[in-house]
């Protein structure tokens, strides 16, 4: 059949290319693109145009992923013409979509093409649940949209259209709408673009405003620069720009005499971080044990391998010695910054006043945690007495910060942090850090990496109460099964999928699982 | 009171002769049946007729001037009963609900209705969720259709046609004494579309006269002997003058040359979308001006054989163009041609898909099959047809398949239903998971992440009886949630009274949010919106207690999560007797933003006190487990990056979408979670008494803060 119809000498049977102007518009239910949507068919309508405009709502009104589709076109003397329903693949004009993602997901469906899209995108992210949820680090990697719209896109206008609008005191619809404007794909005006504005009614100021901002920006930017995944940056400014108080110099000399660059930045944070949380003492404290690991380092010829092992060490032994208890909760919480930071974060205006309620559950662990060890040891010897006072102090208490009662109280808590050392949470850290740059160190002499992997084990230490002693559980599952398998040569492998594993799993038994596998075979 | 307001589209209804209406195809199908002189409306919301209600429920006084009575039915049911006021008086009505599951509500109703038939015409607005975006199991409401022997209109997709199809369908339904279905699907429902409007047709022949002469005839009641008369009548009587009808009124559509090799028929509502798959192939403009003969079937109940016939003649092949399954229309064109002996060769379901959307894609490869196969020469030497799969197949864009998060559909900010489940899933993490049947409505996206709870569900209203096979329990219960919406529709007497009557013993838990809220916040009986014309204000407590209900619990703040808590483990846990019932109460979060906020920013500018809340966390407090977001999915609870290389997980953080509905404190309170989370109460227009507390404490705090500032030993890391 083909080859005798290839081998006609016939003009193709119609006119196909002469098409309706199709934009679709990817978003989130409930998030403007059903204004946006209106705005065009008005624009198209104020123009003399036909337009049509469909959607699916349904459910994905309730913040799912949806998409609107509009055709354009003008009649022909007289005749309307006949626009379809959907989107077909590869045969969309622009594609606009409220968020990053869904720029990704259009992509996936085919409407975004080489030949004829325009692609307008805010860049700024609202994260899927699925991203949110996962206990760690979850979330999607917006650099592969990147690379994918470069490849797709005809042309692309992608800037912060959400905080564009916030900024100008309006919502996403009106940036979307200016951007589509300075696409310059549909052949209306400026002036056509704001009559639908301004006759819109609602917070024209606002919205004329945000329409015009983003005009200029998607004009001056043309394909502006997306977002790559927010990593935590180690470049810090350098030390003779930052505050140090005169009787910490000493430590802080230590961290830039001591250590290697790489090794040196990250020893600086931790300092920080330690010494923050106790005093000068535990600073010192804290430079002990990364010197010892560091030296350990050099012997193993760490220069090699980066000195991973005391880049990693001056991060966990941070992260370890300030651990998250009572006593640093209620500081944090008292802090002259605070309120100030708060009242930025809640927007609060020079005629408006606020107060904060804290949501605490102290457990009688917390308290005794800061008892000293010797009566904590007792308490925890008599459990009648122990439920019997954990029933009376292991309720929910609604702390009003900035109430002067309260506030005291919190302040005194805080104060107690000369006695941490003495506490009994205090001697349990210690003994859990000390087991566990223990193994690190041992583990490292005859395997390197399998060091540097049980150094991040501490990752899996987080949170408080139930949370905490989930993390203790599975770090103590984890560091167990990597002692078992130590003497593999893929042990360090292992002992990252054991961890990440770890890390990922909320609740079932992923973990269990693979520790199987390993028993299995090994 | 709706979730948004339709004054604006009410307006429209007031359009006149040779006026313009612009707007979406659901009302300009509302505005359609005033201008046929309906008497009365009644129907369910539900996507994607809920327009319809809705603005009809705005439009009393319009109504009201025309004395046409709406009503918002109790369910679908309801509605097609009321269509029986047409069985003996001349009055025109009209009712919509989603389909098909409205139309497994109302069959029994529709049953009875067409098979005594009706004198005043009686019209079904039929919003078919079928496709891309449906809520729903994927059915044809044609099987209904058929089996009731209803008439039923699948309009072009073109606002004029519609309204036109209107009129004409209750011509139909007259002529035929008949009920007629009109189905639109969903994107047609939400096309936004324009026609010239006629006046409003206020009915000559009102309710009152109705009910002041009341007439019967023994006839029209389904018993025997009459109803095998009924059925006589459908073969005899009403289905040919339908067929007449339909004819000499050319509802079915011919389109293209009068003669041709091969032709095309298709449901009306595949119009538009055939067009275009034409044009790829360069066989239509896009004004319609198609080189293949279309058959545009406006009407896919009863087929017309004999215009069938004609079409196929002298044709070689006939392509029939039918979305869903079973392919009914191919079939019926099957027979009729092979009656008739014509030699066309049927083409349909064997190129085109057997179900799914019919988008143009879709509709453009069956046609290139079928054209292939019959008449290859007429579709020239091929102009390029869009087609994706190249880019699809670029690297980046495969890469991106695995990147790209399911964005799944989910409660709302501030819902008040989100602390009932997280109450539930703590409850699980005591006393181990139990067997769940849940409901239609908001509560169902209890289904999907991050709760994940709920085992089946069954349709609307029928969580409770879902649950009855699990009546007697030894160990654990049964667990079955029910909105107040379902509550009210069936499940007072499917589900509570069932329960009782069988002395279920499990525990029935009612969500109570003041409106029916999936649909779009319409009232219903136990709504506490004070409303002039309906009756609301009707505990549900009371309903549950009538039918003999006694373990009832109210929880009349959801968010009290604690007692949300203590509530269900009780009724899972106590010794008594027969079903366990749970109220829980709290305005739907989205409704209640509509109605306070205009409220609350008058009030400001008014200069009174007005505290609002809202929360933020803390993010040194904040150890990235994200056990919070996995017990809320709050949209306004994300996370965000922290620029600091000490951190490897990214920390909880709140947006100022925030409403300060306390979910998220009440949770970490409960769960034990983390201190991290506070809650801000922002005065505006403070009182003195305010500002001198505030100057007074903070002057204290101040001094404490500089004092330990002072000793503080600072190390600034960067």
């Amino acid at each position: 059949m083909r080859d005798e119809t290839v081998k006609l000498r016939l003009a193709s049977a119609g006119d196909a290319t002469e098409r309706p102007i199709s934009i679709a518009v990817v978003a989130m239910g409930g998030q403007g693109g059903g204004v946006l949507t209106g705005w065009i068919v008005t624009l198209a309508e104020n123009a003399g145009w036909v337009a049509q405009s469909t959607s699916v709502p349904g459910v994905a009104q309730r913040t799912g992923a949806t998409i609107y589709y509009v055709e354009i076109m003008r009649p022909q003397d007289g005749k309307k013409p006949v626009l379809a329903q959907m989107p077909t693949p590869s045969d969309v004009d622009v594609v606009i979509a409220s968020e990053f993602i869904e720029a990704g997901r259009s992509i996936l469906r085919g409407i975004v093409t080489p030949e004829r899209t325009t692609l307008i995108a805010s860049s700024h992210r609202s994260f899927a649940i699925g991203e949110k949820s996962a206990p760690g680090e979850g979330i999607a990697d917006s650099g592969a949209v990147t690379e994918a719209v470069g490849v797709t896109a005809l042309n692309s206008i992608i800037f912060d259209m959400n905080a564009l609008a916030a900024a100008n005191g309006s919502v996403i619809s009106s940036a979307m709408f200016g951007a589509l404007a300075a696409s310059g794909v549909l052949p209306f005006a400026v002036a056509d673009y704001h009559a639908v504005i301004e006759g819109n009614g609602k917070g024209v100021a606002a919205s004329i405003k945000t329409f015009d901002a983003a005009f200029e920006q998607a004009r001056g930017s043309g394909e502006a620069t997306p977002p790559q995944k927010a990593a935590p940056t180690t470049q810090i400014a350098p030390a003779a720009k930052r505050r140090v108080s005169p009787r910490a110099e000493a430590l802080v000399a230590r961290t830039e005499t001591g250590f290697p660059p790489q090794v040196a930045t990250i020893a600086r944070v931790g300092l920080a971080k330690v010494i923050d949380f106790q005093d000068l003492a535990y600073g010192a404290e804290y430079l002990d044990q990364l010197e010892a690991v560091h030296q350990l380092d050099i012997s193993l010829g760490g220069a090699e391998q980066d000195y991973a092992l005391s880049v990693n060490a001056a991060k966990y032994i941070a992260n370890a010695m300030a651990y998250d208890d009572v006593v640093r909760v209620a500081d944090l919480k008292t802090r002259a910054s605070r309120h100030s930071r708060i009242g930025e974060e809640i927007g609060i205006r020079p005629d408006q006043l606020f107060e904060t309620t804290e949501y605490m559950h102290p457990r009688l662990e917390e308290v005794i945690g800061l008892a000293p060890i010797w009566f904590g040891r007792w308490l925890q010897n008599r459990p009648g007495l122990y439920g019997w006072l954990d029933r009376r102090i292991s309720k929910g208490r609604r702390v009003r910060t900035y109430s002067p009662g309260w506030f005291l109280m919190l302040y005194l808590v805080a104060g107690m942090r000369s006695w941490r050392r003495a506490s009994l949470r205090h001697r349990e850290e210690t003994a859990h850090r000390d087991a566990w740059l223990t193994l690190a160190s041992e583990l490292a002499c005859s395997n390197y990496a399998l060091g540097v992997e049980v150094l991040q084990c501490q990752r899996l230490i987080k949170g408080y109460s139930d949370t905490h002693a989930r993390g203790i559980s599975k770090f103590a599952k984890v560091t167990e099964e990597i002692k078992s398998i130590a003497h593999r040569d893929d042990a360090a492998e292992w002992a990252r999928r054991l961890r990440e594993t770890a890390v990922r799993e909320a609740e079932g038994d992923e973990l269990d699982g693979l520790i199987q596998t390993i028993r299995s075979f090994a | 009171m709706a979730e948004r307001s339709f004054a604006k589209e009410v307006e429209h209804l007031r359009l006149g002769d040779g006026d313009v209406f612009k707007g979406e195809a659901i009302l300009a199908i509302t505005k359609g049946l005033l201008q046929a002189g309906v008497s009365y409306v009644g129907g369910y919301q539900g996507s994607p007729i809920s327009h319809l209600m809705d603005v009809l429920s705005d439009a009393q006084d319009i109504l009201g001037e025309l004395g046409v009575n709406f009503q918002s039915s109790a369910n679908e049911s309801t509605a097609a009963a009321m269509l029986s006021a047409s069985v003996m008086y001349p009055l025109r009505g009209a009712v919509a609900w989603k389909s098909t599951v409205g139309t497994n509500v109302a069959s029994d109703a529709l049953a009875n209705l067409a098979s005594g038939g009706v004198t005043g015409g009686t019209l079904v607005i039929i919003g078919e969720d079928y496709g891309e975006g449906s809520s729903i199991m994927q059915e044809r409401t044609h099987a209904f259709a058929m089996k009731s022997q209803i008439w039923l209109v699948d309009p072009r997709p073109d606002h004029g046609q519609i309204v036109d199809l209107i009129e004409k369908s209750f011509e139909l339904s007259e002529a035929s004494n008949t009920p007629v279905m009109l189905e639109v699907r969903v994107r047609t429902c939400h096309m936004h579309g324009s026609f010239i409007a006629k006046d409003n047709v206020k009915p000559p022949f009102s309710i009152d006269d109705a009910l002041n002469n009341p007439k019967r005839d023994l006839g029209r009641i389904v018993l025997p002997p009459a109803a095998y008369e009924h059925e006589q009548e459908k073969i005899h009587h009403r289905l040919p003058a339908a067929i007449d009808f339909i004819r000499s009124n050319r509802l079915n559509e011919f389109f293209g040359p009068e003669t041709g090799k091969v032709g095309i028929m298709l449901q009306g509502g595949m119009y538009n979308n055939v067009i275009r798959a034409l044009q790829y192939l360069g066989l239509s403009d896009a004004y319609g001006n198609t080189q293949i003969p279309l058959y545009v079937m406006n009407v896919t109940y009863p087929v017309i054989d004999s215009e069938m016939e004609e079409f196929a003649k002298g044709k070689d092949a006939i392509l029939m163009v039918e979305e869903g399954q079973p392919e009914y229309l191919e079939q019926a064109l099957n027979t009729v041609l092979r009656r008739s002996g014509a030699s066309a060769t049927i083409y349909g379901k064997n190129v085109l898909p057997m179900g799914g959307d019919y988008s143009v894609e879709a509709i453009m490869h069956g046609l290139e099959a079928f054209l292939e196969e019959t008449d290859p020469h007429i579709m020239g030497n091929r102009p390029p047809r869009p087609d994706a799969t190249p880019v699809l197949a670029q690297p980046a864009v495969k890469k991106l398949k695995s990147v790209v998060p399911a964005r799944p559909p989910g409660l709302c900010t501030g819902c008040p239903e989100r602390p009932i489940f997280a109450a539930m899933k703590m409850i699980d993490q005591e006393l181990g998971e139990h067997h769940v049947s849940a409901d239609i409505g908001c509560h169902l996206f209890s289904i999907l992440p991050p709760f994940n709870i709920g085992n089946t569900t069954m349709g609307f209203g029928l969580g409770g009886a879902s649950a009855s096979a699990f009546s007697r329990s030894t160990g654990k219960r049964s667990i079955a949630v029910m909105g107040d919406g379902g509550f009210w529709h069936n499940g007072l007497t499917s589900g509570i009274g069932n329960a009782v009557y069988n002395k279920h013993d499990g525990v029935f838990l009612i969500v109570d949010n003041f409106y029916s809220s999936a649909t779009g916040g319409q009232d219903i009986l136990s709504s506490r919106a004070h409303n002039k014309s309906r009756k609301t204000n009707n505990p549900i407590e009371k309903a549950v207690r009538g039918v003999g209900a006694t373990w009832v619990r109210e929880v009349d703040r959801t968010y009290d999560v604690g007692k949300m808590k203590r509530v269900l483990h009780e009724a899972l846990t106590t010794k008594a007797e027969g079903p366990k019932i749970i109220i829980a109460s709290s305005e739907c979060m989205l409704n209640k933003q509509r109605r306070v906020r205009p409220i609350e920013a008058q009030a400001v500018k008014a200069g009174k006190r007005v505290v609002k809340q809202r929360f933020g966390v803390d993010e040194d407090v904040c150890t990235g487990d994200h056990a919070c977001i996995r017990l809320s999915g709050c949209p306004s609870l994300s996370v965000k990056q922290l620029d600091d290389p000490l951190r490897d997980d990214p920390v909880a953080a709140i947006d100022n979408s925030c409403v300060g509905c306390g979910n998220c404190g009440e949770v970490s309170e409960a769960a034990v979670l983390c201190p991290s989370f506070y809650r801000a109460d922002i005065i505006n227009n403070p009182t003195w008494w305010d500002r001198f507390k505030a100057k007074a404490a903070m002057g204290l705090i101040c001094s404490l803060q500089n004092r330990r500032q002072r000793r503080r030993i600072v190390v600034e890391a960067a």
